[in-house]
């Protein structure tokens, strides 16, 4: 999803040549960039915005899994449930501290979310109808976001790169549990089956669409591949994924919704790979820009959530004040 | 009271893509004192390519009398970690 990060992106630099060249060489000999080293500022830009968005987008994220907490079938699967989407959050947090690393603030950030002015992966402006879209988000949505979250482990900006470790190594269990639901679902009743299948043929296109646009629409993708923000193109990872998840749904006795998906032993320079029919661009631009089912209420709830939070906020400011104005008048006596 | 040298904690960033990570401490006037101390003290041989120095006053602890209920909460739920979900072999790594 994160791939979405880059759009609009204005990779432009000003600096020289010969600092630009010099920073290239560093990028180039793997060395990690730390938030005091010198850094083109088309790179700082860059990683703000996808690094922004990535941490919107686990905010966002918790709100159709959370929709589903009060209403999961068994305390087993709200226990897990609960535990997923307390770790978005916590994994929103990691990433705006990485963001907050290049300059950026906390309510600079909240307020673009807010205002709309930052983006977040168009995937979460889709609705959660079913119990069995919950599988469907474990799996194919978290599979997608692991996929894409892997590689940026190794992303040359150290903060990011560092937390990106720590989320992928407790994401580990969202994918699993996820798929957990829709053997149990599979295994099932014929309406429960059912359900499932409604549920991958709504999210199997949308999931694809995390990658990103097309290498051929995507223009800030070279500048970031150069510098190591990004390590593979949007349709090598979307290739990927597709190859790895073709025959987990096949496992569950489920039809993936693309007639023209078909094995090609050819593909992936002779290890065979699947070819597909071509994603919806409309739907994808068309979501991006606020046009999704859900993208008003998402911005609504996170609205809410920051206004009726305020008294929180300004209530425990408050009482750090009077606590440091009682222990300088404690000391003053 | 005033008089004493203040505390400072030293972080140490071994090399770049790693975290600082506590190293020691050292007593120091202030901030310009304590980081060349530290690089004095604690990176003679390599040891690091970036300091932070932290006022030790600065650095609040939690209760080691209330690790129990902060950290035990932590182990019991198994249901955080991926093997407690059973996906069959066949399925392949996920």
């Amino acid at each position: 999803m994160y791939s979405q990060g880059l759009i609009g992106a204005d990779g432009k630099t000003e600096e020289t040549e010969e600092f630009l060249a010099k920073f290239q060489a560093r990028i180039d000999r793997e060395e990690k960039i730390e938030p005091n080293d010198a850094m083109p500022e088309g790179y700082r830009k860059t990683l703000v915005r996808q690094i922004g968005q990535h941490a919107h987008s686990e905010i966002v994220g918790m709100l159709p899994e959370g929709n589903w907490i009060t209403r999961a079938p068994s305390l087993r699967r709200k226990a897990a449930l609960l535990a997923k989407v307390q770790d978005e959050g916590g994994h929103g947090l990691y990433l705006y501290s990485a963001a907050e690393t290049l300059g950026v603030t906390r309510e600079q950030m909240t307020e673009e979310l807010l205002s709309g002015k930052a983006k977040y992966s168009s995937i979460f402006n889709y609705p959660t109808p079913t119990w069995a879209d919950i599988g469907t988000i474990g799996w194919l949505v978290d599979g997608a976001a692991i996929m894409n979250q892997i590689p940026l482990c190794r992303c040359s900006y150290g903060p990011y790169a560092r937390a990106m470790i720590r989320v992928c190594k407790e994401e580990s269990f969202h994918q699993r549990q996820g798929y957990e639901i829709l053997i149990s679902l599979c295994n099932g009743t014929e309406e429960q089956k059912q359900m499932a299948q409604d549920s991958l043929n709504r999210w199997w296109w949308p999931s694809l669409m995390m990658f990103g646009p097309h290498d051929a629409e995507s223009s800030h993708s070279e500048q970031s591949m150069k510098w190591k923000i990004k390590r593979f193109s949007n349709d090598e990872l979307r290739q990927k994924f597709i190859d790895a998840t073709v025959p987990q749904a096949e496992y569950l006795g489920l039809t993936v919704p693309d007639p023209e998906l078909k094995w090609n032993p050819e593909k992936n320079g002779g290890k065979g790979g699947y070819d597909h029919g071509p994603l919806d661009w409309d739907e994808f631009w068309r979501v991006v820009k606020g046009g999704g089912r859900m993208n008003v209420d998402r911005i609504k709830a996170r609205k809410k959530a920051w206004d009726d939070g305020a008294w929180v906020r300004e209530a425990a400011l408050a009482h750090a004040e009077k606590r440091a104005t009682r222990r300088t008048q404690q000391a003053a006596e | 009271m005033s008089n004493e040298t203040p505390l400072w904690e030293v972080f140490i960033r071994p090399r770049n893509g790693l975290s600082h990570k506590h190293c020691g401490s050292l007593h120091a006037a202030d901030e310009v004192l304590a980081l060349q101390a530290a690089r004095d003290t604690y990176t003679r041989r390599g040891e690091g390519v970036s300091i932070w120095v932290v006022p030790s006053k600065a650095i609040f602890a939690s209760d080691p009398d209330q690790a129990a209920e902060n950290f035990e909460p932590g182990v019991d739920k198994v249901y955080r970690h991926p093997t407690f979900y059973d996906i069959p072999e066949e399925v392949g790594h996920m």
